[in-house]
């Protein structure tokens, strides 16, 4: 690369503003007297797509030798040469690194912290992401000097586009001859939305200076359970091991939330055996206990219609939403629920005898339910999810609260059987819970996976590593929607 | 353009002489074409030639002050028989598309128009659309050049250099009466740079004078025995007409130091990146000083034979670089060095890969090579390519492709979601694509679509597949765009007139979106300079399709997927067309969104919709997204601290189309989805309902409140 040139990558997405951004470096650069280029190859990645756009900025004397020259600028970048790189998110800063755009000698690479999914992530029916730090220990090899911070969090709050934020961290970064003032007013030159741009620019510019990267990963809430619970709270606190007590609150406050107090208690009631076996076998970090904890509790809260009215009519949910839409106080919010129960859902919170008869009788098939769109905004749309929400004092009488207690007893009495002899495919067998979620079809897919893999497990157990072969079982039932990977899975057992 | 201003860049078309123009290289292209005194441009839009249409068509006032007659054609092929004005006549005319997909559907004209040749300069800009950000094929225009001789100029991808070629163009067309074609790669569209502006220039002959004084000469007309007679003056004549031209008005360029004995040439598009790699081995300077000799073509069809002959004397090899296969450049030196029976090795391929995007790391690569074998003294001790510029491939697992999808709130994705909920209920079906934006549908969520021909051919590429040994149909779809470019008579005329049993999805999301949102005969924008608001339905209908569906509002699954299943299992035979109207969001938000905000301003009641998902209902499965694929539509860490996989989430970025709702209801997914309305400016009456409704629900939520807090 020679001299007097510097050069700049910016890695963004379709539509986040990437051109705008380097518009304003070459604007920025001609203005101050230099000669700037910039290309990119936009076509259809402006949908969505990643796009490099790519600046020159030659900054050397115009003339040798009294004759006037023009600068020969690359219309791309060229690998372990470029100046600094920009990436609007984690994964395109990543990709600057692939690319070979980010070398150790030389690249200053600014990127933002925050992560803009890509489908493969998306689409995962279990948890697709890839892992952030993996990606910001990568950028902090291969970069001279790595500058990265949430810049999405920065724009939003300075209610401006992360563009406006990624030119502040570059003039934070005083790689070009320019000065803050310069770059300022290249953006009250552009005119619009001025002063978002200077609140978000300055933002972008303090973080160079006092960020580093932050990697903020919450713990659980440590809410304590109220006053209805404080005798179960001592029992757990005299019997359970204090590494187990702040999940076990968690499920405690989950379940008199769902149901009742006398609820939590069967909860504690049910992992107190489990305990006993943690005690025999476990290696004093109650880690079956704990994910058994985590599990049952879910378990026992299964979603059925009277917990989701429950949920969609609480009023944290209405402040939350008022919250997340920036509803301002002379507007009026409205919030309409989408449904679509089928014959299955309502005969599950039905008395369980009734519910049976409206599942096998001729009725069930001749009902067509449709989807409906409820204004829970209303009195009239509120009073029908109140009601049904109300029926929770008879939930224990369902249809769906004997077969899923059935069912999750099953689930408890093979852990226990299995944690005598071996305690991590117990382990591994709690996670097989987390096959059943959804609702409507998917949770009857859910379902049948669970029972296949818990179909498999005498077979697992006879393998050299019964617990990797669980968790085997357990991906490949989450890797995709046909159940292909499943039966492959269960093949080569 | 309907929902896009230019006025800015149209400023820039009016600057006068010594006045400094900045901007994009197709910009200049456009301001060089009122330097050089043109009286009609045609074109049809696409990447990477889109801006100069979408400019033209906001400079109308500037163009009719020129007498210039601007047309969106209806296809490639309609630009290029526009150049016939060009034959008869001293017009100087230029046509503009994406190559090489629009060169193949202009190539009919085009090959008529260099037979007979022209008397006017006459243009064709290509946008080569090949390397790094391509949607189409990878193919050349240079074929096209030289199947029909059609001169083909590449010149440096710097504005004035562009600019010139443009002005030489036109001078190099009249001077051999053949049509030139300018080959701009979409860096080279997309570059910003400067050059110093002339003044735009009226042409001495206008269109009226032709029209009023009409002219013909049957010799210029391509019917035997003219045919015969252009094949013979392509030779004898225009060909010495062009060189002489070519190489008096110094149009390819040496560069260089000239006494080494080996040297480079180089396709002038390919010049800076050159540069940039003779800079990492210290042959050459920023501004382009290069220690070895250079052959710069601006003109890579045809080659001069005594500038190679001039170049290549004395030299022991030179490396050809040259983009693209086939070779033909490095064919046609090899030709003429061996006529002249020079010694010069020349040298290309062998060094270069044989396909793929020239980029710095490629270039380096091969010149490292090059050097190695014929002055290894220049690689200056980098015999170790290990050394050159390279990609890091230790992040692959991290970094996941990001392909173009369907943009928040398109009107296509509820069409391809339905598509996918018809196929669990009645299998699989043959899906048969188009180009646009719907192409998309390949792509994962959907993976629906098995092949695509080219534009406007969706259902063209599924008339084999109609046979009465199955009950099975197929799908083929094309958008609006397609449809008008030839998909009416290719598509739907084919089908009706061979009793084709297939259905057709017509998208019709009223502009050609794909392409950056122009209009075309069915958008439903008021166009003072063009005919709107044609019904797709009725040019179905009068080419004699009786079996017509039109859905008015794409997001609605429900009615989408009935008109589906209905097409796939009517008794009724002979073709079957849905039309599937809902307006291209990314357009319509740019049409809307200042509206609203001036509305709310001024006090008037607006609605702004989005959607959202509750977390604590979700239990993220991600079925949702898996049948939707909004960008908006992703996902978050699981507030639950009992949970561990990530829940759905609707980003800010909402336009509230609703299709995720729509999805969640018609799949019968989940009861995570909510539609909030913010209302800003309310009615009394809504303020008053508000107001009681939320005393009654406060209460009953305090009430549970307090059993929660136990």
């Amino acid at each position: 690369m020679p001299n007097k040139v510097i050069s700049i990558a910016i890695l963004a997405m379709g539509g986040e503003g990437g051109g705008v951004l380097a518009d304003w470096i070459v604007e920025l650069a001609e203005h101050a007297g230099y000669i700037a280029q910039s290309t990119s190859v936009p076509g259809v990645a402006q949908r969505t797509g990643a796009t490099i756009y790519y600046v020159e900025i030659y900054t050397g004397a115009k003339s040798v030798s009294g004759k006037n020259l023009k600068p020969v600028l690359s219309l791309m970048p060229v690998p372990g040469h470029v100046d600094i790189v920009i990436a609007s998110e984690l994964m395109e800063a990543g990709r600057a690194i692939q690319r070979g755009l980010v070398s150790r000698d030389k690249t200053t690479l600014i990127a933002s912290s925050h992560r803009v999914y890509s489908m493969t992530e998306k689409i995962a029916m279990g948890d697709g992401r890839i892992d952030s730090r993996q990606l910001i220990r990568a950028a902090s090899d291969a970069a001279n000097r790595f500058v990265c911070a949430d810049y999405a969090k920065l724009a939003q709050e300075s209610g401006s586009l992360i563009s406006a934020v990624l030119f502040g961290a570059l003039a934070g970064v005083q790689l070009l001859p320019l000065t803050r003032d310069q770059y300022e007013a290249a953006i009250r030159r552009g005119g619009v939305g001025i002063e978002s741009s200077l609140a978000a620019f300055a933002a972008g510019f303090d973080s160079v200076n006092h960020g580093g990267t932050s990697d903020c990963v919450s713990g659980p809430g440590s809410s304590r359970p109220g006053p209805a619970l404080a005798k179960l709270v001592k029992r757990i606190e005299q019997s359970f091991p204090p590494a187990s007590h702040e999940l076990l609150f968690v499920g405690m406050i989950r379940l008199a939330d769902y149901q009742d107090v006398d609820y939590v208690g069967e909860y504690i009631d049910r992992l107190e055996s489990i305990l006993g076996l943690d005690n025999l076998h476990g290696d004093g970090e109650y880690r079956l206990l704990c994910e058994t904890a985590r599990h049952l509790a879910l378990w026992m809260s299964y979603e059925d219609a009277i917990r989701v009215a429950d949920l969609k009519i609480r009023k944290r949910r209405f402040e939350r939403i008022s919250r997340d839409v920036g509803c301002k106080g002379d507007q009026l919010l409205e919030i309409e629920d989408f449904f679509h129960p089928r014959i299955e859902e309502i005969a599950d919170i039905m008395p369980a005898s009734l519910g049976r008869w409206l599942l096998s009788s001729r009725i069930a098939l001749r009902i067509k339910m449709g989807g409906r769109v409820i204004k829970t905004s209303s009195i009239r749309g509120f009073l029908q999810l109140y009601v049904v929400a109300g029926l929770r004092r008879w939930r224990r009488g369902s249809l769906r609260f004997c077969v899923e207690q059935k069912r999750m007893l099953a689930w408890l009495e093979n852990i226990k059987a299995v944690a005598t002899t071996d305690y991590e495919l117990a382990i591994s067998l709690t996670e097989s819970q987390r096959l059943i979620k959804g609702y409507g079809d998917t949770h009857h897919r859910g379902n049948a996976n669970y029972e296949t893999v818990l179909g498999a497990l005498p077979c697992v157990r006879m393998k050299d590593r019964p617990s990797a072969t669980m968790e085997n079982l357990i991906r490949a039932a989450l890797a995709d929607e046909s159940g292909n990977a499943l039966k492959k899975a269960l093949q080569a057992l | 353009m309907a929902e896009r201003s230019f006025r800015q860049e149209v400023g820039k078309l009016r600057l006068k002489a010594g006045e400094e123009f900045r901007g994009e290289g197709i910009l200049a292209v456009a301001k060089a074409l009122l330097q050089s005194g043109v009286s009609y441009v045609a074109g049809y839009q696409g990447s990477p030639i889109s801006h100069l249409m979408d400019v033209f068509a906001d400079a109308n006032d500037l163009l009719m002050e020129l007498g210039i007659r601007f047309e969106h054609s209806a296809s490639e092929a309609t630009a290029a028989a526009t150049l016939a004005a060009s034959v008869n006549y001293p017009l100087r005319g230029a046509i503009t598309f994406k190559s090489t997909v629009g060169t193949n559907v202009a190539a009919d004209a085009l090959a008529n128009l260099a037979s007979g040749g022209v008397t006017g300069g006459a243009l064709i800009i290509v946008g080569e659309d090949y390397g790094e950000g391509s949607s189409i094929m990878q193919e050349r225009s240079h074929a096209f050049a030289m199947k029909s001789q059609i001169w083909l100029l590449d010149p440096r991808p710097d504005l004035p250099s562009i600019v010139s070629a443009v002005e030489r163009g036109f001078e190099l067309s009249e001077a051999s009466n053949t049509p030139v074609m300018l080959e701009l790669r979409v860096r080279a569209c997309h570059v910003h740079g400067c050059f110093i502006a002339k003044d735009n220039v009226r042409a001495d002959f206008a269109l009226a004078d032709a029209m009023e004084r009409p002219v013909r000469d049957v010799s210029r007309i391509v019917l035997p025995p003219a045919s015969f007679l252009h094949e013979r003056e392509k030779v004898d004549k225009r060909w010495p007409a062009a060189i002489n031209y070519i190489q008096q008005a110094g149009l390819n360029e040496f560069l260089g130091e000239g006494n080494a004995d080996i040297g480079i040439i180089v396709q002038g598009g390919l010049f800076n990146t050159l540069n940039r790699a003779l800079e990492l081995f210290g042959l050459s300077d920023v501004f382009g000083r290069c220690r070895l000799p250079l052959y710069v073509l601006n003109v890579t069809y045809p080659i001069v034979d005594d500038e190679v002959r001039r170049f290549c004397s004395g030299k022991r090899a030179v490396l050809m670089v040259e983009e693209g296969q086939p070779e033909f450049i490095e064919h046609n030196l090899n030709t003429i060095i061996r006529r002249l029976d020079l010694s010069t090795r020349v040298c290309g391929k062998q060094f270069f890969p044989q396909a793929g995007e020239y980029t710095a790391s490629v270039m380096a690569r091969a010149l490292h090579g090059f050097l190695e074998t014929y002055q290894p003294e220049l690689t200056q001790g980098r015999s170790n390519p290990e050394n050159l510029p390279k990609c890091n491939s230790s992040l692959d697992s991290l970094v996941h492709p990001r392909p173009p999808s369907f943009c928040t709130g398109c009107p296509e994705r509820p069409i391809f979601s339905a598509m996918k909920l018809v196929e669990r209920e009645l299998g699989q079906h043959h899906v048969s694509c188009d180009i646009g934006c719907h192409l998309f549908s390949i792509l994962p969520p959907f993976n629906i679509g098995a092949a695509t021909m080219g534009y406007g051919l969706g259902w063209a590429s599924a008339a084999a597949f109609n046979t009465p040994d199955t009950q099975r149909r197929t799908i083929s779809v094309m958008g609006d765009g397609g449809f008008w470019h030839n998909g009416l008579t290719s598509g739907v005329g084919n089908a009706v007139f061979n009793k084709s049993d297939g259905v057709l999805v017509v998208v019709d999301n009223r502009y050609t979106a794909a392409t950056g949102g122009q209009d075309i005969l069915s958008s439903t924008a008021q166009n003072s300079l063009r005919t709107t608001n044609q019904p797709i339905e009725s040019a179905i209908s009068g080419v004699g399709v009786d079996w017509i569906r039109t859905v008015r509002r794409t997001y609605s699954v429900e009615q989408m997927r009935s008109a589906l299943r209905e097409a796939l299992t009517t008794k009724h035979s002979g073709p079957k067309v849905i039309v599937a109207q809902s307006e291209c969001m990314l357009n319509k938000q740019r049409r809307i969104k200042p509206m609203m905000r001036k509305l709310a301003r001024e006090g008037h009641r607006v609605v702004r919709e989005r959607f959202g998902v509750d977390s604590d209902v979700c239990t993220g499965d991600h079925s949702c997204i898996r049948l939707s694929g909004c960008p908006s539509l992703s996902i978050k860490d699981n507030p639950d601290p009992l949970r561990r996989d990530p829940v759905a989430h609707v980003m800010d970025s909402c336009v509230g189309c609703g299709h995720c709702g729509e999805v969640a209801q018609a799949a019968v997914l989940c009861p995570s989805f909510y539609r909030t309305s913010i209302i800003s400016n309310p009615t009394t009456w809504e303020r008053f309902k508000s107001a009681i409704a939320n005393v009654l629900i406060d209460f009953l939520q305090k009430q549970n409140e307090r059993r929660l807090a136990q």
